[in-house]
């Protein structure tokens, strides 16, 4: 049986589509209204709300959750003080990535991580392995419901129900009470946006979702299903597991694994020198680093929007670009030379509404990944495939300030 | 019957490997003819109709492991290959508890967290490196296995090539390769789940058709072998044939006669015939003789090698091993025709039940506690059953609301201790229904027929030795490498002209057509090499 979040009863008779997929077994919308760009567009232009429940959530408490956590993720948790989230990732031993994950210390010695796949048993049977007795993992999952609220008027809305998330930093968390109910409130969103993140228990779903409805009314707040907050996720230039990388644990050979530093996530070690810690995978990643042995750099490229045009209107065709998503893999090749010249692929594909160009996430050797590199993107065009100038670009495609801005007067302006 | 009758290939025995068999020496021009001592062919993959509009699968009731490439080579579609899904597995507990999957791996994941979430987990991860290390061995279950005995430059090469391989898989799969090989399917479920349910449910692999607990160390093989197989490209999942395996076997009969093939029925071979080490005809129980230079036996090895030809001919280190080869059948079969659909307190309403396999074995212990009357040479009293109504799958079946349902039952020892099998025939139903009304209340009524299949029956009515199902155990030191026996693991025998294709050569038992294919390859070639000499 498929199974629902604790807000299903809310966005059941929102949904006026009557499309649902399921998500780790659960029921949710890809999208609430026919107009994809109209949530898209919520998101960048208004505040958009979103039910993330079916992400996996692990508590981590005792004395031994930061020993655990720091030899666990392959980001150094001590980064983590209370009060703060870290985007994470974790690996296995031959440094090839398993997941990426939201790691938060919300009360002093409590971290709770979000995970898209089952990992419960995974942390457990480290603590076990590491003879580390004094952390408790338990699996939260169906404990909270998660609603994200994000775009520029997000602030607007939360502070209408908390004075304790304005201001709150990028990143940052706080336990709090919207209602009367607690929450746990986080400076974090999948969209590249202003924005949060609330967990609340399941008990309190349905009314924390009326006061963040009520909230926002003023403000045309727009429920909106996963296809749009995956479109700003492609701006936001942030990978999806399963479509531009899999987890490690579930592939059957090395060509579908990837390591962090190919998915671009070195930033997460520029430290290793002063950082000691026996994390898995660390020795592999250190060779890999040392030695150069990436197979990849994931880059964003963005298509020359002059040569979209013309290999449609060569065709004799209009240009697909409305509301244009694919996680299809499409193959880009060296331009110039030999013809067949492989070079990579782009896992995600975005027309993006508000750059007017399609953009894509990528991977590339790294004697193409300068900005500005240019490669061939194949495309399809009635049924044939055609080649189209694609330029490597520095992600996040859209960076807006208020994504990050610190004070409540630059978030609102 | 005419003394001159003469063919380019006999193939005794019209099982499916037999008749996979003759399907591949037909299609490479010889002119082929399958003996089969019954009055019909299948062998154990048989579907008979016990009263009207009932079918049942007397013997053999479902399909995985069946080979791609007899499929295609043999044209098996164009003659009416259909296996249809089986898209469920119904595990009942004790006080009502159970397990019910189904083909979503989200949903399952839900399902078995309600036992344990860590299991749910670990249930994922496990089978993802099972589905990895059986593609990683197919290649060696489809090809020709290495002759361990021989000095031979080409046979040296290809155990280097297997020495190779073993130490080039991914360090995960040759470990989990070592595990099942020499642990039981307990101790690998201790070391993977918590939950007693979740064991019992992947347990029931590692003993299916073998004389062996779930704690004993020949259990990991067992379950690895049931995983090598896939449905519609689903590793590890199971089918059922249209019509039931009986109607599997009736496609291969189509395909080997399209190709040429001739099959006889009623036409018991008595005794293989050869002068100077070299066959030239078989003499069948009616005294007549039919004249061939290639004869292959689709029979298990003791009746290839002591009945078919006189074992005083045959070399001593064939005859050692074979001496110790284990045939020892430990199940039974009782097949239901029901009124309507049994149900199961709680899921009343629920048509997803029975969809699939139904695993009667709510715990490790009751598969240690059933086998425990098994080694004391008695039929389990409270059974390991494997049940599927495949009247749901498949309508043609039964009768219009009506139901058959095929019960394999373990265990079910051929040597019983202080009885015979007359005698325990209608105790063996008997048992088997309590422990069905058991779980199912109110099942006892629903049944119109029961058909009891003791392995004194499938010995007497398809010849497999003491009525094991895979025609020989498989255990290591009877596989690969060592079937029938090391040296002899080629389809080759110790006569000129003599070859051997049943479930009792490489890869085994089950519906594969592995052995009838793979032994075709190698008469081919040996004639090929003939020629050119």
């Amino acid at each position: 049986m498929v199974r629902t979040t604790p807000f299903h009863e809310r966005v059941a008779p929102l949904n006026r589509t009557g499309i649902w997929k399921h998500w780790s077994g659960y029921l949710v919308a890809p999208q609430y209204q026919y107009s994809l760009n109209a949530e898209y567009y919520a998101i960048r232009n208004a505040v958009s709300l979103l039910d993330t429940s079916p992400l996996f959530k692990y508590r981590f408490t005792g004395p031994d959750a930061s020993a655990l956590l720091a030899r666990a993720l392959a980001r150094n948790i001590q980064g983590c003080r209370v009060g703060r989230a870290q985007y994470t990732c974790w690996c296995n031993e031959r440094g090839f990535v398993e997941q990426d994950g939201v790691v938060m210390q919300p009360r002093e010695g409590e971290y709770r991580l979000t995970a898209a796949e089952p990992a419960l048993r995974h942390f457990r049977s480290l603590a076990r392995k590491w003879n580390l007795a004094n952390v408790q993992i338990e699996d939260i999952s169906s404990d909270f419901g998660v609603l994200a609220l994000q775009g520029p008027l997000a602030f607007e809305v939360i502070r209408q129900l908390t004075d304790a998330a304005t201001p709150l930093k990028y990143f940052r968390v706080v336990q709090t009470t919207i209602d009367g109910r607690e929450v746990t409130a986080s400076r974090t969103g999948f969209t590249g946006d202003l924005g949060y993140e609330i967990w609340v228990r399941t008990e309190d779903a349905i009314a924390i979702w009326d006061a963040l409805m009520a909230a926002g009314a003023g403000h045309n707040i727009t429920p909106i299903g996963t296809t749009a907050l995956k479109m700003a996720r492609v701006e936001a230039g942030l990978l999806l597991i399963d479509v531009d990388f899999k987890n490690a644990r579930h592939t059957w050979a090395d060509a579908e694994r990837e390591t962090p530093i190919e998915l671009g996530w070195d930033w997460m070690f520029q430290r290793l020198d002063k950082d000691d810690r026996d994390f898995i995978g660390r020795v592999a990643i250190e060779k890999e680093r040392d030695q150069r042995t990436s197979r990849w750099v994931t880059v964003g490229i963005s298509v020359d929007p002059a040569d979209y045009e013309r290999v449609h209107t060569e065709a004799g065709i209009h240009p697909r670009r409305h509301e244009l998503y694919s996680e299809s893999t499409m193959s880009l090749y060296r331009r110039g030379g030999k013809e067949w010249d492989y070079a990579g692929y782009v896992s995600s594909l975005l027309a993006s509404p508000l750059l007017r160009k399609p953009i894509g996430i990528a991977k590339l050797p790294s004697d193409l990944v300068e900005p500005g590199s240019e490669v061939d993107l194949e495309l399809t065009v009635i049924r044939k495939p055609s080649y189209v100038l694609a330029r490597v670009e520095p992600t996040p495609f859209y960076d807006p300030p208020r994504k990050t801005a610190l004070t409540n007067a630059e978030v609102m302006a | 019957m005419s003394a001159s009758e003469r063919y380019d290939a006999i193939v005794i025995g019209g099982g499916h490997n037999g008749l996979v068999n003759a399907g591949y020496l037909a299609k490479a021009g010889l002119k082929t003819l399958v003996l089969e001592r019954r009055d019909l062919v299948g062998g154990a993959a048989i579907t008979e109709s016990l009263l009207p509009g009932f079918r049942f699968t007397t013997f053999s009731y479902a399909i995985s492991l069946l080979r791609p490439d007899v499929v295609h080579d043999l044209d098996l579609v164009r003659h009416g290959l259909m296996v249809l899904p089986m898209v469920s597995t119904f595990q009942p507990g004790y006080d009502g508890e159970y397990i019910l999957l189904g083909a979503d791996g989200d949903a399952n994941f839900h399902e078995i967290a309600r036992h344990s979430v860590e299991d749910a987990e670990a249930a994922r991860e496990l089978d993802h490196q099972i589905k990895r290390l059986s593609r990683a061995l197919k290649p060696w279950f489809d090809r020709i296995p290495p002759n361990s005995r021989s000095d031979d430059p080409s046979e040296l090469a290809a155990m280097a090539e297997l020495r190779e391989f073993r130490d080039g898989l991914d360090s995960d799969l040759r470990e989990l390769l070592e595990r099942f090989r020499t642990s039981s399917a307990a101790d690998i479920l201790d070391e993977w789940f918590e939950s007693d349910l979740v064991k019992a449910l992947y347990a029931s692999s590692g003993i299916i058709g073998s004389r062996c607990s779930p704690r004993d160390k020949a259990s990991g093989l067992v379950w690895l072998f049931h995983k090598m197989g896939d449905y519609d490209d689903v590793p590890g999942e199971w089918g059922f044939h249209k019509d039931g395996n009986g109607g599997f076997t009736q496609v291969l009969a189509r395909a080997a006669t399209a190709f040429g093939a001739t099959i006889r029925t009623g036409a018991g071979v008595d005794r293989v015939l050869y002068d100077d080490g070299a066959v030239h005809s078989v003499r069948l129980e009616d005294g007549s003789t039919i004249e061939s230079p290639l004869v292959v036996s689709a029979l298990d090895p003791r009746q290839t090698f002591s009945r078919l030809v006189d074992a005083q001919d045959m070399p001593t280190d064939l005859m050692n091993h074979l001496a110790d080869y284990k045939f020892e059948g430990a199940a039974a079969k009782v097949n239901f025709a029901l009124s309507s659909l049994p149900r199961f307190p709680g899921l009343e309403q629920s048509d997803e039940l029975f969809r699939g396999f139904v695993n009667i074995g709510p715990s490790v212990d009751y598969l240690d506690e059933a086998f425990a009357d098994c080694k004391a040479g008695r039929f389990s009293r409270r059974p390991f059953i494997d049940c599927c109504v495949q009247s749901v799958i498949d309508p043609s079946m039964s009768p219009p609301g009506k139901h058959v349902m095929s019960c394999f039952i373990m265990y079910a020892p051929y040597h019983l201790a202080d009885s015979d099998w007359e005698t325990q025939r209608e105790p063996l139903g008997d048992t088997v229904q309590a422990t069905l009304e058991s779980f199912f209340p109110g099942f006892s009524d629903l049944v119109l027929h029961r058909e009891i299949v003791t392995p004194a029956d499938i010995e007497a009515r398809i010849g497999l030795s003491e009525g094991n199902i895979f025609a020989g155990e498989l255990i290591e030191s009877q596989l690969f490498l060592n079937r029938p026996a090391p040296g002899w693991n080629q389809y080759r025998t110790p006569l000129t002209g003599y070859y051997q294709c049943g479930s009792g050569t490489h890869p085994g038992g089950c519906v594969t057509g592995g052995p009838g294919r793979l032994a075709a390859l190698q008469i081919l070639r040996d004639r090929a090499s003939a020629k050119l000499a």
